[in-house]
């Protein structure tokens, strides 16, 4: 780390430096991008891993978390800005493409606008919406924004604010869409688009040319919640997040908070909430199976995933109480012990399901409609999955080992074998292969901890009041769809000042485009399928 | 008259005062026995063949898909036939959050179903604004846009659940006036609520 802190220094003397878990880089906006530029070119910094708006009363800014692919080396660099009328930040959507969704983000709940970005609309809000929701002078008055129930304008133009050669700042008006092009409009309640996900797109013929992706149309403002309500009050959000991987978006929320408080997790909960991750990796694994290939055509399918699922229901059910929002962990252990049923239920599910899976893969996998509707379709290079930051299963399926348990392993996964599954082709039918192949890992790490659960506490007696150590704290963890950060700054208070969710699923929208581009229509429904996005968890 | 479900009993429903209610405003407005044995024949057929819009925003969404799969088989009461278009539904469950974006969505499905039409309220979010009731882009529940016929608390709310509150609207729609009563284009003012 220090080596980093000594090349940055020498790049840019004006940096400061704040070090913790990430190194801390703080630069003036004026030398932003230059520094980004070096980060990306000469230090590797290839895979951009959350921008979090901020406000700090004062000023308000953007923390940047930044991944090495090569030495999974992290840094983070906090730009700010003064002017609270009309704040600009440099842009950096020319080095990582994944930067496009998250400073349109930014500028949706602050309205910090960023010079140089193509497109600088509203991602989850209503384009007349009054105001920026994640500023701490925001009107929440809901004769504000009064539900409305006359439909938006659409757009086909955007604004964009551009930094000339000289140095000025222009406005410009960019086109999305050209008034000659066809345009359908896909969504936001479409079957195959699992959930509401808006899907403007424009055709020649059957071929897709372009996407334009509208999100927020289950935009919940979890974050805004958060800044009000205690720590273990903010835990319950996290299981609603990306209900498919409740278990471990809790893991996050909690890793974070147990990291800020340097506790130590007793090893019976250690033991139970991996094994409990890897259950819920299955569960949401078998639902992809069930849903991708209805979405394909093959209803059978469905019925026999979601049979499956149902047995992992049932362990699930018998700990925690719940079919689906578990709140099962908290800070420093576990809510309840596990059922003296749960090692033999489980134990019995691991033998059965192999079985299965050699059936789905006979129905399904092998049939001759099924590979030509997968195999060469939706390409997505290693490059442009790592540039657009499509981690997790689908990532993996480009060839970028990107599993978060390897390469920043937390709870037993240091301790337990595995491989990561890691397939090159890029296609629909790596995505699938990758998730399938993955389930029998899961019950390979299951096996290794079922019947070493140790005895002894399964939580640490907490305070009802917790309150973290100043600082900014970001973990991560890997979800069923990719690494799931929790971001969360404290001001030493009860509550957080601000806690940012940083999803796995909104990237792989961000890549939407690009794969679907020049392909079919109905190829569209298999690359969103592969993808298997979950729309609560990008709208938060 | 009893309104019978042939998966439960009678004596076994919460609120049988609500029906008993609505039985009496049939039995008041004196329909003949010709007509009125028409429309328990015709209610008795919409009853078992209600079809959903395939509508879901959330976590309840999943729930309701596990109602179509093996093992809670909605077959079984006539709900399965979920239809992707709002033209051949009779009832929208409103499955999940109701944002600001998607609440003028919801309301223009609502008005594509053709009526009569129900709409069935489907977890904590969508009776309430459930967790997220204080947030500033939640409704605080679904009834501020559409009328609600039926309302199923629970986050999510179990499969058992949500069957009851099926069985709760079957037994609604079979205590209905269809000929000069529901069969008929409502008037806009009321269904807005307005």
């Amino acid at each position: 780390m220090a080596n980093i802190q000594q090349e940055i220094s020498s790049f840019l003397p004006e940096a400061t430096f704040v070090e913790g878990t990430i190194l801390e880089v703080s630069v003036p906006d004026a030398k932003w991008h230059d520094l980004a530029l070096y980060l990306h070119d000469k230090l590797h910094f290839d895979y951009l891993v959350s921008i979090v708006g901020m406000d700090w009363g004062e000023t308000m800014g953007c923390v940047y978390y930044f991944t090495c692919t090569a030495d999974n080396s992290q840094v983070s660099v906090k730009v700010e800005t003064a002017d609270r009328e009309n704040p600009l930040l440099h842009s950096v959507t020319d080095l990582w493409k994944s930067a496009y969704l998250y400073e349109r983000e930014v500028y949706d709940f602050y309205g910090i606008r960023f010079i140089n970005h193509p497109d600088m609309r509203r991602l989850f809000l209503r384009n007349d919406w009054v105001g920026y929701p994640l500023r701490k002078d925001y009107n929440a008055d809901p004769e504000v924004n009064p539900i409305r129930l006359e439909h938006e304008a659409v757009d086909d133009t955007t604004h964009a604010i551009v930094e000339t050669p000289d140095g000025k700042l222009e406005e410009r008006t960019n086109t999305i869409f050209a008034p000659e092009e066809f345009v359908v409009n896909i969504g936001p309640q479409h079957p195959a688009t699992h959930g509401v996900l808006r899907l403007r797109t424009s055709l020649d013929g059957e071929i897709v040319k372009k996407i334009d992706v509208y999100c927020g149309y289950v935009h919940r403002g979890i974050e805004k919640l958060c800044e009000s309500l205690t720590y273990p009050q903010t835990l319950h959000f996290a299981d609603r997040l990306d209900y498919m991987s409740a278990q471990q978006n809790r893991h996050a929320v909690c890793l974070c908070i147990e990291d800020a408080l340097r506790l130590e997790i007793p090893a019976r909960a250690q033991y139970v909430r991996t094994i409990m991750d890897e259950l819920m990796r299955i569960s949401s694994h078998l639902l992809f199976y069930a849903t991708f290939c209805m979405d394909l055509g093959a209803t059978t399918a469905f019925f026999y995933g979601f049979r499956d699922r149902e047995k992992i229901l049932d362990i699930f059910e018998e700990t925690c109480g719940a079919r689906m929002t578990f709140n099962y962990y908290t800070i420093g252990g576990l809510m309840a012990d596990i059922h003296p049923d749960f090692q033999r239920k489980v134990k019995e599910f691991c033998a059965y399901l192999p079985g299965m899976l050699k059936d789905y893969h006979t129905l399904f996998t092998g049939n001759v409609i099924a590979q030509q509707r997968m195999k060469g379709v939706g390409l997505l290079s290693r490059e442009d999955a790592i540039s657009y930051g499509i981690a997790g299963p689908s990532g993996r399926a480009s060839g970028w080992a990107c599993d978060v348990r390897k390469n920043h392993p937390y709870a037993l996964y240091d301790q337990v074998e595995f491989k990561e599954i890691v397939r090159t082709e890029g296609d629909v039918f790596a995505r699938y292969m990758v998730r399938m192949d993955e389930i029998l890992e899961s019950i390979h790490i299951i096996e290794q901890l079922i019947d070493n659960i140790p005895e002894g506490d399964y939580a640490l007696k907490m305070k009802p009041i917790i309150k973290l150590p100043e600082g900014r704290y970001f973990r991560q963890v890997e979800a069923s769809r990719g690494p799931l950060g929790i971001f969360i700054e404290s001001h030493g208070d009860k509550y957080p000042y601000r806690l940012k969710i940083n999803s796995a699923c909104l990237p792989l929208v961000g890549g939407l485009d690009p794969m679907c581009r020049g392909g079919k229509i109905a190829d569209l429904i298999a690359i969103g399928g592969s993808l298997d996005y979950v729309i609560p968890d990008m709208d938060r | 008259m009893e309104v019978k479900i042939k998966s439960m009993k009678y004596e076994d429903f919460k609120d049988n005062e609500y029906i008993e209610q609505l039985i009496n405003e049939l039995k008041a407005s004196h329909t003949n026995v010709v007509v009125g044995c028409l429309d328990e024949v015709i209610n008795w057929g919409r009853s078992n063949s209600l079809w959903p819009l395939t509508f879901a925003t959330s976590c309840c969404g999943i729930e309701f898909m596990s109602l179509g799969a093996a093992r809670y088989d909605m077959a079984r009461f006539g709900f399965e036939v979920a239809r992707a278009s709002p033209r051949q539904a009779d009832f929208v469950m409103v499955a999940g959050t109701i944002v600001h974006r998607m609440a003028p969505v919801l309301r223009r499905l609502y008005d594509q179903l053709a009526e009569p039409k129900y709409v069935v309220a489907v977890g904590g979010c969508a009776v309430s604004g459930g967790p997220f009731k204080k947030s500033y882009h939640v409704l605080k529940g679904v009834d501020e846009i559409l009328p609600v016929d039926v309302y199923i608390p629970g986050c999510p709310p179990r499969p058992e659940a949500m069957f009851y509150g099926l069985m709760q609207l079957q037994r609604k729609v079979k205590v209905e006036k269809f000929f000069g009563g529901v069969n008929r284009q409502e008037k806009r003012e009321k269904v807005l609520g307005k």
